[in-house]
């Protein structure tokens, strides 16, 4: 299990390859992995977007994401996760967020990767700012779906 | 030791600082906490609070070296 933090730009599709290779002791084990990955898109609310800055509460986010991951745990069985999440400095088409699951069967990891995501989304402490062409504005709620 | 308050995101823009610090007393809870710092501000609807890190609510009992957080909706992911 890992869940980072990362104030750099990333590339989600190696990380998620880099990940794998390291789960030595599972290779053979997990038939599923699944993944979702969410990237900062140049419009939002009828207006372009030149830019993002991610902020979070040190601590509180990477605990409740610890916490999610726990609860994902419970209810279902999956071999390993992975979150990688930004904070920081954004352009359009950075990526924002990495979730992956690896089990034994394709429920688990389909499942279990939307209830991480979607339980990130309405717990884990990270707000985001948009820069647009003349001002910057805080985005004030999460789209529903 | 006190209580350390902290604020994020636009409300943190919106108070013109990130933190804060409240002698302890007894009897304290989130929403006194609030109050004592910014008696001419009611807290903005919506605003989510936290205790030591886990989402608390108005009544929650606030103690000497508690850390309160105070922040707008989240928008991660």
């Amino acid at each position: 299990m890992k869940i980072e933090i990362r104030e750099q730009p990333f590339d989600p599709f190696q990380e998620l390859a880099c990940h794998q290779e390291s789960l030595v002791e599972l290779r053979g084990r997990y038939g599923a992995t699944a993944s979702f990955v969410g990237a900062l898109r140049d419009y939002n609310e009828g207006e372009p977007v030149h830019g993002m800055t991610l902020e979070h509460y040190p601590g509180m986010t990477e605990h409740h994401l610890e916490r999610i991951l726990e609860e994902a745990r419970l209810n279902w069985e999956f071999l390993d996760a992975l979150i990688i999440h930004r904070v920081g400095e954004l352009h359009p088409n950075d990526p924002i967020v990495l979730v992956a699951v690896w089990s034994s069967h394709r429920a688990a990891a389909f499942d279990a990767c939307r209830f991480i995501m979607e339980a990130l989304k309405s717990r884990a402490p990270f707000w985001k700012k948009e820069t647009l062409a003349d001002r910057q504005r805080w985005v004030e709620r999460n789209t529903p779906g | 030791m006190a209580i350390q308050v902290k604020y994020f995101a636009s409300l943190r823009d919106r108070l013109g600082r990130g933190k804060d610090q409240v002698q302890a007393a007894e009897g304290l809870t989130v929403t006194t906490v609030w109050s004592q710092l910014w008696p001419d501000t009611p807290l903005p609807p919506h605003t989510l609070t936290a205790v030591n890190m886990e989402y608390a609510g108005p009544d929650h009992p606030v103690q000497d070296g508690d850390e309160v957080a105070f922040f707008p909706p989240i928008t991660g992911g």
